[in-house]
């Protein structure tokens, strides 16, 4: 949520005169306003062209609460706005405004709203706006309306052409932009621009392997392209993970998409699987790696309920297994999700229907930490 | 260790008086020290003058930003005081809900402010903050009627929300509604047909819920998506299993808060969207008939939570923050005492323990984990309205929440699409 104050920039719309220095007739026009600056702003109350409109101020009530310390331009532009608002005014004085008053608050979606009612009934220049949405966005980029906006235009148009690399731009100053990533989804996924983003995934994993965005993106495109059915795509997949667990053991969103893509099909299901990450558990441990195997053992557990050539030996042994890993994570690798790990060893003990003589009250004696 | 203290009278004396703040001029950015004094009213009999010196800086005054979420700055704040055990004043509790009117839309629905258009997140906001009042007036000010109108005219097809008429799509929009709707008693199984299903195909592979089909996993749509399922009695549809790993994972080993999204920073206000998954996921669990779930404890680490935002989280003057470094607001002051609350709180009325850190002065009201109001503010409105009849609405959902030009620039546009 973006909380800090709107700046107004010193590029102000402004309002000059003609010189009617010489004409006398226009004598009774000549005021405060005659040897105008012409960098002064100028506020709308002021504005001859605008001395139709009746400006509307906000009906607060007579005890507001919340009071927002407007500045005297915020009240002026959004007390006309309101006019224009109660009026269903449109016209090209209205679309004007519509763009000072974003300025003042591009959250304010009501504003947004009648501006798009602008657009198709003054039937305005579509890549005009276009522009117009790229500089806010780039200006305040974490703003819900502005990118709403864009799509809208978009669709307008039916034109997506500059989008993959706007949203990339965008990118380039925050990897991880929510927006920005939703709105990118959104143009590849209505206009089918698939062919290059698993390439573009890759690189923005290049420039950061800890990017869980573009993790996310990665199984995005592949889910809505080949898919993980097939076994190749799948083996392809798990070798990229392994490959850049062993660059950086310590990234979690490399072994959270490993397991992501793999739980729905099982986890022993890719054979060999268990054995390579044990492979890894020397030399690059971590918390997630102890995780994996749990799940590995777990999903052993489960099936295996099914299975008559697996031996109660061998489920005891993989019980023991995954029982051994949970109370290692509780206790020492693992600490700050100590309850957890140990609800989850309970849990697999109760559900395994496995018996074993030093079953104990399934709950540490409660102690106050202080 | 040295524990800090919520300073909850100087906290809850600033966050009182911000009601009442004349204007400031929102050009200054440098810090300033101001005397800011209840404004004595003239319905108020016994005002005593209040002085609190704060440091002022731009965002004491909230800031024009603001401006179309108003009814927010009034739940942040009147959660962060009920949290707090502060009593609101009958005065403010009034004018707080002749404000709230104010910014109720003709077509139902509450605004970001009077005049503007309505939108599912201030009218979440403004139920919230008037059933927090919990008066017949404030239970009066809402019109039933065109809220279920107003709900309506957002709903799509496929089951998702638009926030608001011609705006955009994704799921807290599920939770404003829902939440509104069960509050108030105009609930029906047809407003949320197939809400459910749009909702579930927000779980993605990581096992948190995105805010649209397909991103990434977040903790602010993760808490609405699942909140809107528990409403909906649909929570056992989720993977339980694969949201609870996730949300556990996003707790920090070294700052002991939580991250919104994996491989992200810590941040105070996710203590309640994660947080706050956890007494959801343990309700969830217990009717699914697990049984092997603690009866003292969360599946986090609710010491460590306590610690973060009681050492890291406070700004000295009073109000709540992001990280270190970071200025105080009003968001962030509701949801990490939010969090605080829950880490503090385990169980339900029949089943409660506590977990202090620090001082018994640190102590705060328990929160509802699907609401984020108190459970008595919770159980009080939805037995007032359970006394009313469920408006009779027979309606579509509304083919296209669009921009047309046949629109009236000047209303939300309850649009009616019978076909």
């Amino acid at each position: 949520l973006a909380m800090s104050g709107v700046e107004e920039t010193s590029n102000e719309p402004v309002n000059v005169k003609e010189d009617k220095e010489f004409d006398v007739e226009a004598e009774e026009h000549i005021g405060d306003d005659y040897f105008v600056d012409p960098t002064r702003y100028l506020f709308y109350r002021d504005r001859k062209e605008w001395a139709d409109l009746e400006p509307v101020p906000q009906d607060d009530g007579p005890n507001p609460v919340v009071k927002i310390a407007y500045s005297e331009k915020f009240s002026d532009v959004y007390d006309y706005f309101r006019a224009l608002l109660k009026n269903d005014e449109r016209s090209e004085r209205a679309f004007a405004l519509t763009a000072e008053a974003i300025e003042l608050n591009a959250a304010n979606y009501t504003v947004w709203h009648y501006r798009r009612v602008l657009l198709q009934a003054l039937s305005k220049d579509l890549r005009e706006e276009m522009r117009y949405i790229t500089a806010i966005i780039e200006e305040q980029p974490k703003n819900y309306q502005v990118w709403h906006h864009r799509r809208m235009v978009v669709e307008w148009l039916n034109d997506p052409s500059e989008e993959l690399e706007f949203i990339a731009d965008i990118l380039s100053q925050d990897a991880k932009n929510y927006h920005a990533w939703q709105h990118r989804q959104w143009v590849i996924q209505e206009y089918k621009l698939w062919d290059n983003e698993l390439e573009f995934v890759e690189n923005l994993l290049e420039d950061d392997v800890r990017n869980n965005s573009a993790w996310n993106q990665r199984h995005f495109v592949i889910s809505h392209t080949t898919g993980f059915s097939d076994p190749a795509i799948v083996e392809r997949e798990i070798q990229y993970c392994l490959s850049q667990i062993k660059k950086a053991p310590h990234n979690e969103s490399a072994w959270n998409y490993l397991k992501g893509m793999l739980q729905d099909r099982g986890l022993s299901s890719p054979p060999g699987l268990l054995e390579r990450v044990l492979e890894l558990k020397d030399t690059h441990c971590s918390p997630y790696l102890l995780a994996f195997l749990f799940d590995c053992y777990e999903d052993a557990l489960e099936n295996s309920n099914q299975k008559e050539n697996v031996g109660e030996e061998e489920r005891k042994e993989t019980l023991r297994k995954a029982l051994e890993i949970c109370e290692l994570l509780a206790q020492e690798k693992d600490t700050i999700r100590k309850e957890y790990w140990l609800y989850l060893g309970r849990s697999l003990k109760s559900k395994s229907g496995i018996s074993s003589p030093s079953d104990e009250s399934p709950e540490p004696s409660p102690e106050e930490r202080d | 260790m040295m524990h800090g203290n919520v300073h909850k009278i100087a906290a809850s004396r600033c966050i009182e008086n911000w009601f009442r703040i004349e204007s400031l001029t929102s050009e200054s950015e440098s810090n300033r020290i101001v005397r800011c004094q209840e404004i004595p009213t003239p319905h108020k009999n016994g005002t005593k003058d209040c002085i609190v010196y704060i440091i002022n800086t731009i965002t004491c005054s909230p800031a024009q930003c603001l401006d179309a979420s108003r009814p927010w700055l009034c739940f942040w704040i009147l959660h962060s005081l009920e949290l707090l055990e502060e009593p609101i004043p009958a005065a403010v509790a009034s004018d707080v809900c002749q404000f709230l009117a104010r910014c109720q839309s003709p077509t139902g629905g509450f605004a970001g402010g009077p005049g503007q258009h309505a939108h599912l997140a201030p009218t979440y906001a403004a139920v919230n903050a008037l059933c927090i009042i919990g008066t017949e007036e404030a239970y009066n000010i809402i019109d039933r009627e065109k809220l279920l109108d107003f709900l309506w005219s957002v709903k799509q097809p496929d089951g998702s929300f638009v926030m608001h008429v011609g705006g955009e799509v994704d799921v807290r929009s599920a939770y404003c509604a829902a939440s509104v709707a069960s509050l108030t008693n105009i609930l029906t199984p047809k407003l949320f047909e197939n809400t459910t299903n749009w909702i579930l195909s927000c779980q993605n592979w990581e096992g948190g819920l995105s805010g649209v089909p397909g991103l990434e996993a977040h903790g602010g749509y993760t808490f609405c998506g699942t909140a809107a399922l528990v409403i909906l009695g649909k929570e056992h549809m989720l993977d339980l299993k694969a949201l609870l790993r996730w949300v556990v994972s996003r707790q920090m080993r070294f700052e002991g808060g939580f991250q919104g999204r994996c491989n992200k920073l810590v941040d105070g206000c996710y203590s309640f969207w994660q947080a706050g998954l956890l007494p959801l996921l343990h309700r969830a669990l217990f009717k699914e008939g697990e049984s092997e779930l603690s009866r003292q404890r969360w599946m986090f680490e609710q010491q460590a939570l306590q610690e973060y935002i009681l050492l890291c989280c406070q700004n000295p003057t009073g109000g709540l923050l992001d990280k270190p470094g970071k200025s105080r607001d009003f968001y962030h002051t509701c949801y990490c005492l939010s969090g605080l609350s829950i880490a503090q709180h385990f169980g339900n009325v029949d089943l409660h323990h506590e977990i202090i850190l620090g001082r018994e002065e640190n102590r705060l009201a328990p929160t509802h984990p699907v609401y984020n109001i108190c459970p008595e503010k919770v159980a009080q409105a939805v037995q007032h309205f359970l006394r009313l009849p469920v408006p009779d609405v027979n309606k579509q959902p509304a083919a296209s929440a669009g921009d047309r030009p046949e629109d009236s620039a000047s209303t939300s546009g309850s649009a009616d699409h019978q076909s």
